[in-house]
Protein backbone atom coordinates (compact mmCIF):
# COMPACT_ATOMS: atom_id res chain seq x y z
CA UNK A 1 0.00 0.00 0.00
CA UNK A 2 0.97 3.64 -0.71
CA UNK A 3 2.25 5.38 2.16
CA UNK A 4 -0.59 8.19 1.51
CA UNK A 5 -3.59 6.13 0.83
CA UNK A 6 -6.62 6.06 2.92
CA UNK A 7 -6.29 2.13 3.81
CA UNK A 8 -2.62 2.73 5.33
CA UNK A 9 -3.03 5.81 6.99
CA UNK A 10 -5.96 4.22 8.99
CA UNK A 11 -3.76 1.45 9.22
CA UNK A 12 -0.82 2.62 11.01
CA UNK A 13 -2.76 4.47 13.44
CA UNK A 14 -5.08 1.67 14.63
CA UNK A 15 -2.37 -0.87 14.95
CA UNK A 16 1.24 0.22 13.73
CA UNK A 17 1.70 3.17 15.82
CA UNK A 18 -0.99 2.92 17.79
CA UNK A 19 -1.13 5.67 20.17
CA UNK A 20 -1.51 4.60 23.20
CA UNK A 21 0.78 1.18 23.13
CA UNK A 22 3.42 2.35 20.65
CA UNK A 23 3.31 6.08 21.14
CA UNK A 24 2.57 6.44 24.86
CA UNK A 25 0.21 8.86 24.36
CA UNK A 26 -3.48 8.87 26.34
CA UNK A 27 -1.66 6.77 29.09
CA UNK A 28 -3.54 8.28 32.08
CA UNK A 29 -7.17 6.99 30.72
CA UNK A 30 -5.18 3.89 29.75
CA UNK A 31 -4.71 3.33 33.16
CA UNK A 32 -7.56 4.81 35.04
CA UNK A 33 -10.62 3.56 33.01
CA UNK A 34 -9.56 0.43 31.57
CA UNK A 35 -10.76 -1.52 35.29
CA UNK A 36 -14.08 -2.71 33.52
CA UNK A 37 -14.87 -3.79 29.68
CA UNK A 38 -18.18 -1.99 30.27
CA UNK A 39 -16.79 1.22 31.30
CA UNK A 40 -13.72 1.19 28.81
CA UNK A 41 -15.69 0.78 24.86
CA UNK A 42 -17.91 4.73 26.07
CA UNK A 43 -14.74 5.91 27.30
CA UNK A 44 -13.57 4.70 23.99
CA UNK A 45 -15.86 5.95 21.99
CA UNK A 46 -16.26 9.38 23.60
CA UNK A 47 -12.18 9.71 22.76
CA UNK A 48 -12.91 8.81 19.08
CA UNK A 49 -15.75 11.28 19.41
CA UNK A 50 -13.33 13.87 20.02
CA UNK A 51 -10.93 13.53 18.34
CA UNK A 52 -12.49 13.47 15.17
CA UNK A 53 -14.06 16.87 15.91
CA UNK A 54 -10.59 18.12 17.20
CA UNK A 55 -9.31 16.69 13.85
CA UNK A 56 -11.48 18.41 11.77
CA UNK A 57 -11.41 21.56 14.03
CA UNK A 58 -7.38 21.16 13.92
CA UNK A 59 -7.52 21.14 9.97
CA UNK A 60 -9.33 24.17 9.41
CA UNK A 61 -7.57 26.17 12.49
CA UNK A 62 -4.10 25.32 10.64
CA UNK A 63 -4.91 26.51 7.44
CA UNK A 64 -6.18 30.15 9.31
CA UNK A 65 -3.14 29.98 11.26
CA UNK A 66 -0.88 29.27 8.63
CA UNK A 67 -2.54 31.99 6.53
CA UNK A 68 -2.22 35.19 8.78
CA UNK A 69 1.42 33.93 9.47
CA UNK A 70 0.51 33.06 13.46
CA UNK A 71 2.05 29.86 13.68
CA UNK A 72 3.18 30.15 17.06
CA UNK A 73 -0.40 30.48 18.86
CA UNK A 74 -1.14 27.18 17.14
CA UNK A 75 -0.43 25.37 20.11
CA UNK A 76 -2.86 27.70 22.29
CA UNK A 77 -6.05 27.78 19.47
CA UNK A 78 -5.58 23.52 19.65
CA UNK A 79 -6.10 22.85 23.31
CA UNK A 80 -9.10 25.65 23.59
CA UNK A 81 -10.60 23.55 20.58
CA UNK A 82 -10.17 20.19 22.66
CA UNK A 83 -11.67 22.38 25.80
CA UNK A 84 -14.50 22.99 23.92
CA UNK A 85 -15.45 19.89 22.09
CA UNK A 86 -15.00 18.04 25.64
CA UNK A 87 -17.00 20.39 27.05
CA UNK A 88 -19.82 19.14 24.08
CA UNK A 89 -19.43 15.60 24.85
CA UNK A 90 -19.71 15.60 28.75
CA UNK A 91 -23.71 17.92 27.95
CA UNK A 92 -24.51 15.21 25.65
CA UNK A 93 -23.61 12.29 27.53
CA UNK A 94 -25.02 13.82 30.55
CA UNK A 95 -28.46 14.71 28.54
CA UNK A 96 -28.78 10.80 27.52
CA UNK A 97 -27.00 9.23 29.79
CA UNK A 98 -27.11 9.79 33.47
CA UNK A 99 -25.95 6.56 34.49
CA UNK A 100 -22.91 6.27 31.79
CA UNK A 101 -21.81 10.50 33.01
CA UNK A 102 -21.24 9.08 36.80
CA UNK A 103 -19.43 5.94 36.01
CA UNK A 104 -17.09 7.83 33.76
CA UNK A 105 -16.93 10.47 36.29
CA UNK A 106 -13.84 12.90 36.46
CA UNK A 107 -12.24 11.03 33.58
CA UNK A 108 -14.83 12.43 31.01
CA UNK A 109 -13.34 16.20 31.35
CA UNK A 110 -9.43 14.77 31.65
CA UNK A 111 -10.00 14.06 28.21
CA UNK A 112 -9.29 17.69 27.65
CA UNK A 113 -5.36 16.96 29.12
CA UNK A 114 -5.50 13.28 27.03
CA UNK A 115 -2.26 13.66 25.21
CA UNK A 116 -3.37 11.07 22.57
CA UNK A 117 -5.58 14.17 20.95
CA UNK A 118 -3.60 17.06 21.15
CA UNK A 119 -1.33 14.55 20.16
CA UNK A 120 -3.24 13.65 17.33
CA UNK A 121 -3.83 17.04 16.07
CA UNK A 122 0.35 18.04 16.00
CA UNK A 123 0.63 15.08 14.16
CA UNK A 124 -1.80 15.41 11.42
CA UNK A 125 -0.29 18.91 11.04
CA UNK A 126 3.42 17.75 10.94
CA UNK A 127 2.23 14.97 8.68
CA UNK A 128 0.87 17.50 6.22
CA UNK A 129 -2.32 15.18 5.96
CA UNK A 130 -5.31 16.44 3.72
CA UNK A 131 -8.47 16.99 4.94
CA UNK A 132 -9.88 14.04 4.41
CA UNK A 133 -6.76 12.06 5.17
CA UNK A 134 -6.57 13.99 8.69
CA UNK A 135 -9.97 12.33 9.57
CA UNK A 136 -9.46 8.84 8.60
CA UNK A 137 -6.01 9.48 10.54
CA UNK A 138 -7.92 10.58 13.76
CA UNK A 139 -10.63 7.52 13.27
CA UNK A 140 -7.64 5.23 13.37
CA UNK A 141 -6.23 6.91 16.00
CA UNK A 142 -9.50 6.57 18.06
CA UNK A 143 -10.03 2.94 16.97
CA UNK A 144 -6.59 1.87 18.12
CA UNK A 145 -7.65 3.88 21.66
CA UNK A 146 -10.46 1.73 22.24
CA UNK A 147 -9.05 -1.28 21.18
CA UNK A 148 -6.35 -0.99 23.44
CA UNK A 149 -8.17 0.24 26.49
CA UNK A 150 -11.12 -2.78 25.73
CA UNK A 151 -8.08 -5.40 25.61
CA UNK A 152 -6.26 -4.32 28.69
CA UNK A 153 -10.05 -4.09 30.40
CA UNK A 154 -10.47 -8.00 29.46
CA UNK A 155 -6.81 -8.73 31.15
CA UNK A 156 -7.23 -6.78 34.14
CA UNK A 157 -10.81 -8.12 34.75
CA UNK A 158 -9.32 -11.65 34.77
CA UNK A 159 -6.05 -10.24 36.86
CA UNK A 160 -8.58 -9.28 39.59
CA UNK A 161 -9.40 -12.97 40.38
CA UNK A 162 -5.62 -14.39 40.35
CA UNK A 163 -3.02 -14.45 42.60
CA UNK A 164 -0.68 -11.97 42.50
CA UNK A 165 2.12 -10.70 44.74
CA UNK A 166 1.15 -8.30 47.14
CA UNK A 167 3.95 -5.74 46.11
CA UNK A 168 3.23 -6.30 42.47
CA UNK A 169 -0.52 -5.37 43.00
CA UNK A 170 -2.48 -2.70 41.21
CA UNK A 171 -0.67 -0.50 39.05
CA UNK A 172 2.50 -2.19 39.03
CA UNK A 173 0.42 -5.51 37.40
CA UNK A 174 -1.43 -3.05 35.08
CA UNK A 175 1.84 -1.77 33.97
CA UNK A 176 3.40 -5.12 33.04
CA UNK A 177 0.48 -6.04 31.00
CA UNK A 178 0.60 -2.88 29.21
CA UNK A 179 4.43 -4.00 28.73
CA UNK A 180 3.47 -7.12 27.53
CA UNK A 181 0.22 -5.71 24.95
CA UNK A 182 2.84 -3.65 23.81
CA UNK A 183 5.16 -6.10 22.87
CA UNK A 184 2.73 -7.54 21.03
CA UNK A 185 1.28 -5.31 19.12
CA UNK A 186 5.15 -4.80 17.88
CA UNK A 187 4.86 -7.52 15.65
CA UNK A 188 2.32 -5.67 13.70
CA UNK A 189 5.59 -3.04 12.93
CA UNK A 190 6.08 -4.81 9.55
CA UNK A 191 2.23 -4.65 8.06
CA UNK A 192 0.94 -3.10 4.99
CA UNK A 193 4.92 -2.14 4.29
CA UNK B 1 -9.97 25.04 50.37
CA UNK B 2 -10.12 24.69 53.76
CA UNK B 3 -7.36 27.29 54.98
CA UNK B 4 -7.79 31.04 54.57
CA UNK B 5 -5.96 32.14 51.28
CA UNK B 6 -4.46 35.63 53.34
CA UNK B 7 -3.18 33.34 56.51
CA UNK B 8 -1.28 31.18 54.26
CA UNK B 9 0.47 28.08 56.11
CA UNK B 10 4.53 28.72 57.08
CA UNK B 11 6.53 28.08 54.20
CA UNK B 12 8.28 24.46 55.62
CA UNK B 13 10.85 22.21 54.51
CA UNK B 14 8.03 19.89 53.41
CA UNK B 15 6.69 22.29 50.77
CA UNK B 16 9.63 21.30 49.21
CA UNK B 17 10.38 17.92 49.53
CA UNK B 18 6.52 16.23 49.35
CA UNK B 19 7.52 16.78 45.42
CA UNK B 20 10.83 14.88 45.55
CA UNK B 21 9.79 12.02 47.20
CA UNK B 22 6.51 11.32 49.14
CA UNK B 23 3.89 12.67 46.83
CA UNK B 24 6.52 12.36 43.33
CA UNK B 25 4.84 12.69 40.88
CA UNK B 26 5.47 10.12 38.84
CA UNK B 27 6.10 6.94 41.04
CA UNK B 28 3.55 7.66 43.84
CA UNK B 29 0.61 9.65 41.62
CA UNK B 30 1.27 8.37 38.21
CA UNK B 31 0.94 11.39 36.67
CA UNK B 32 2.61 12.64 34.00
CA UNK B 33 3.66 9.20 32.57
CA UNK B 34 3.05 9.92 28.85
CA UNK B 35 6.24 11.75 28.91
CA UNK B 36 7.76 9.97 31.87
CA UNK B 37 7.99 6.68 29.44
CA UNK B 38 8.05 8.18 25.76
CA UNK B 39 11.31 9.92 25.93
CA UNK B 40 12.95 7.92 28.98
CA UNK B 41 15.23 5.99 26.09
CA UNK B 42 18.14 7.51 27.19
CA UNK B 43 18.94 9.37 30.20
CA UNK B 44 20.24 12.90 28.68
CA UNK B 45 16.74 12.67 26.74
CA UNK B 46 14.91 11.94 30.15
CA UNK B 47 17.20 14.89 31.74
CA UNK B 48 16.57 17.26 29.22
CA UNK B 49 12.40 16.86 29.68
CA UNK B 50 12.53 16.86 33.13
CA UNK B 51 14.27 20.40 33.20
CA UNK B 52 11.70 21.58 30.18
CA UNK B 53 8.64 20.17 32.55
CA UNK B 54 9.95 21.76 35.44
CA UNK B 55 10.81 25.60 33.64
CA UNK B 56 6.83 25.49 32.44
CA UNK B 57 6.16 24.31 35.79
CA UNK B 58 7.81 26.91 37.73
CA UNK B 59 6.67 29.55 35.19
CA UNK B 60 3.17 28.52 35.45
CA UNK B 61 3.46 27.95 39.13
CA UNK B 62 4.26 31.67 39.56
CA UNK B 63 1.72 33.10 36.93
CA UNK B 64 -1.02 31.22 38.18
CA UNK B 65 -0.07 32.41 41.85
CA UNK B 66 0.06 35.47 40.68
CA UNK B 67 -3.35 36.05 39.25
CA UNK B 68 -4.98 33.60 41.45
CA UNK B 69 -7.16 36.05 43.26
CA UNK B 70 -7.87 37.66 39.33
CA UNK B 71 -9.03 34.28 37.51
CA UNK B 72 -12.90 33.75 38.29
CA UNK B 73 -13.38 30.03 39.85
CA UNK B 74 -15.75 29.36 36.33
CA UNK B 75 -13.23 29.28 33.97
CA UNK B 76 -9.87 28.51 35.91
CA UNK B 77 -9.01 25.31 33.88
CA UNK B 78 -9.28 27.25 30.66
CA UNK B 79 -7.15 29.59 32.17
CA UNK B 80 -4.80 27.53 33.47
CA UNK B 81 -4.11 25.66 30.18
CA UNK B 82 -3.40 28.58 28.47
CA UNK B 83 -1.10 30.27 30.54
CA UNK B 84 0.96 26.91 30.46
CA UNK B 85 0.68 26.43 27.04
CA UNK B 86 2.15 29.96 26.74
CA UNK B 87 4.90 29.06 28.39
CA UNK B 88 5.29 25.56 26.44
CA UNK B 89 5.25 27.62 23.25
CA UNK B 90 8.57 29.69 24.28
CA UNK B 91 10.18 25.88 25.45
CA UNK B 92 9.69 24.48 22.08
CA UNK B 93 11.18 27.52 21.02
CA UNK B 94 14.00 28.00 23.06
CA UNK B 95 14.75 24.19 22.82
CA UNK B 96 14.34 24.64 19.40
CA UNK B 97 17.28 27.09 18.92
CA UNK B 98 19.73 25.26 21.45
CA UNK B 99 20.02 21.98 20.07
CA UNK B 100 18.15 21.14 16.95
CA UNK B 101 19.22 17.52 17.66
CA UNK B 102 17.32 17.26 21.40
CA UNK B 103 14.66 18.89 19.23
CA UNK B 104 14.35 15.78 16.58
CA UNK B 105 14.96 13.41 19.66
CA UNK B 106 12.04 15.29 22.15
CA UNK B 107 9.51 15.96 18.85
CA UNK B 108 6.36 16.19 19.73
CA UNK B 109 6.54 15.93 23.26
CA UNK B 110 7.79 18.89 24.08
CA UNK B 111 4.63 20.67 23.08
CA UNK B 112 3.01 17.90 24.51
CA UNK B 113 4.04 19.36 28.13
CA UNK B 114 0.66 20.92 27.93
CA UNK B 115 -1.69 18.23 28.55
CA UNK B 116 1.33 17.11 31.18
CA UNK B 117 -1.45 16.47 34.18
CA UNK B 118 1.34 16.64 36.43
CA UNK B 119 1.84 20.40 35.93
CA UNK B 120 -2.19 21.46 35.57
CA UNK B 121 -2.74 19.31 38.77
CA UNK B 122 -0.28 21.48 40.73
CA UNK B 123 -1.57 24.64 39.59
CA UNK B 124 -5.25 23.50 40.59
CA UNK B 125 -4.12 21.85 43.66
CA UNK B 126 -1.31 24.32 44.81
CA UNK B 127 -0.91 27.31 42.78
CA UNK B 128 -4.62 28.54 42.81
CA UNK B 129 -4.33 28.30 46.53
CA UNK B 130 -0.88 29.83 47.76
CA UNK B 131 1.15 32.95 47.46
CA UNK B 132 4.06 33.20 45.47
CA UNK B 133 6.97 32.30 47.35
CA UNK B 134 4.91 28.92 48.34
CA UNK B 135 4.39 28.11 44.85
CA UNK B 136 7.90 28.60 43.58
CA UNK B 137 9.12 26.49 45.88
CA UNK B 138 6.68 23.38 45.67
CA UNK B 139 6.54 23.74 42.20
CA UNK B 140 10.42 23.44 42.15
CA UNK B 141 10.22 20.05 44.24
CA UNK B 142 7.48 18.92 42.31
CA UNK B 143 9.38 19.64 38.85
CA UNK B 144 12.63 17.90 40.83
CA UNK B 145 11.07 14.76 41.88
CA UNK B 146 9.39 14.59 37.85
CA UNK B 147 13.36 15.72 37.03
CA UNK B 148 14.32 12.44 39.31
CA UNK B 149 11.89 9.81 38.23
CA UNK B 150 12.55 10.48 34.62
CA UNK B 151 16.32 10.08 34.63
CA UNK B 152 15.90 6.77 37.12
CA UNK B 153 13.84 5.40 34.43
CA UNK B 154 15.93 6.93 31.52
CA UNK B 155 19.27 5.45 32.80
CA UNK B 156 18.11 1.77 33.60
CA UNK B 157 16.71 1.98 29.90
CA UNK B 158 19.93 3.67 28.76
CA UNK B 159 22.06 1.09 30.49
CA UNK B 160 20.52 -1.69 29.50
CA UNK B 161 19.76 -1.20 26.05
CA UNK B 162 22.62 0.41 24.51
CA UNK B 163 25.41 -0.37 27.38
CA UNK B 164 25.73 3.30 28.09
CA UNK B 165 24.73 6.09 30.45
CA UNK B 166 24.59 9.92 29.50
CA UNK B 167 26.53 8.62 26.23
CA UNK B 168 29.14 7.32 27.67
CA UNK B 169 30.33 3.33 27.35
CA UNK B 170 29.74 1.20 30.41
CA UNK B 171 30.68 -1.80 29.20
CA UNK B 172 33.37 -3.50 26.72
CA UNK B 173 32.51 -3.99 22.90
CA UNK B 174 31.15 -7.30 23.57
CA UNK B 175 28.02 -6.43 26.17
CA UNK B 176 24.75 -7.84 24.47
CA UNK B 177 22.03 -4.74 24.40
CA UNK B 178 18.89 -5.61 25.20
CA UNK B 179 16.73 -4.03 22.42
CA UNK B 180 13.73 -4.15 23.87
CA UNK B 181 14.33 -2.06 26.76
CA UNK B 182 14.82 1.27 24.68
CA UNK B 183 11.49 -0.06 22.43
CA UNK B 184 8.26 1.10 23.78
CA UNK B 185 7.60 -2.20 26.03
CA UNK B 186 10.71 -1.66 27.64
CA UNK B 187 9.27 1.86 29.02
CA UNK B 188 6.22 -0.14 30.58
CA UNK B 189 8.71 -2.55 32.18
CA UNK B 190 11.46 -0.54 34.11
CA UNK B 191 8.41 2.10 35.27
CA UNK B 192 6.95 -1.42 36.53
CA UNK B 193 9.92 -3.01 37.82
CA UNK B 194 10.42 0.38 40.20
CA UNK B 195 6.72 1.15 41.30
CA UNK B 196 7.13 -2.94 42.75
CA UNK B 197 10.94 -2.15 44.14
CA UNK B 198 9.49 0.74 46.45
CA UNK B 199 6.33 -1.26 47.23
CA UNK B 200 8.83 -3.81 48.60
CA UNK B 201 10.56 -1.50 50.35
CA UNK B 202 7.59 0.41 51.92
CA UNK B 203 6.52 -3.09 53.20
CA UNK B 204 9.69 -4.28 54.96
CA UNK B 205 9.63 -0.49 56.60
CA UNK B 206 6.39 -1.52 57.89
CA UNK B 207 7.38 -4.67 58.92
CA UNK B 208 9.92 -3.01 61.12
CA UNK B 209 8.37 -0.21 62.69
CA UNK B 210 5.36 -2.94 63.80
CA UNK B 211 8.06 -4.55 65.18
CA UNK B 212 9.34 -1.77 66.86
CA UNK B 213 6.15 -0.55 68.13
CA UNK B 214 4.96 -3.85 69.81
Amino acid sequence: MAPDSLGFIFLNAFLINNFVLALFLGLCPFMGVSGKIKTAAPMGAAVTFVMLVASSCAFGINRLLVRFDIEYLRLIAYIAVIASAVQLVEMTIKKFSPTLFRMLGIFLPLITTNCAILGMALFQTFLEYSFIQSLVYSLGAGAGFSLALILMAGMREKLDLANVPDACMGTAAALMIAGLLSLAFMGFAGLGG
Amino acid sequence: MAADPRQPKPLTRQTLTEGLWKENPVFVMLLGLCPALAVSNTAINALAMGLASTFVLLGSSLLISLLRNFIPKQVRIASYIIIIATFVTAVDYIIHALSLELYNALGAFIQLIVVNCAILGRAEAFASKNPVRHSLVNGFGMGAGFTLALVMVGAVREILGFGSLFGVALFGEQFQTWAVFILPPGGFFVLSFWLVLFAVVAKRRAAKEVAHGS
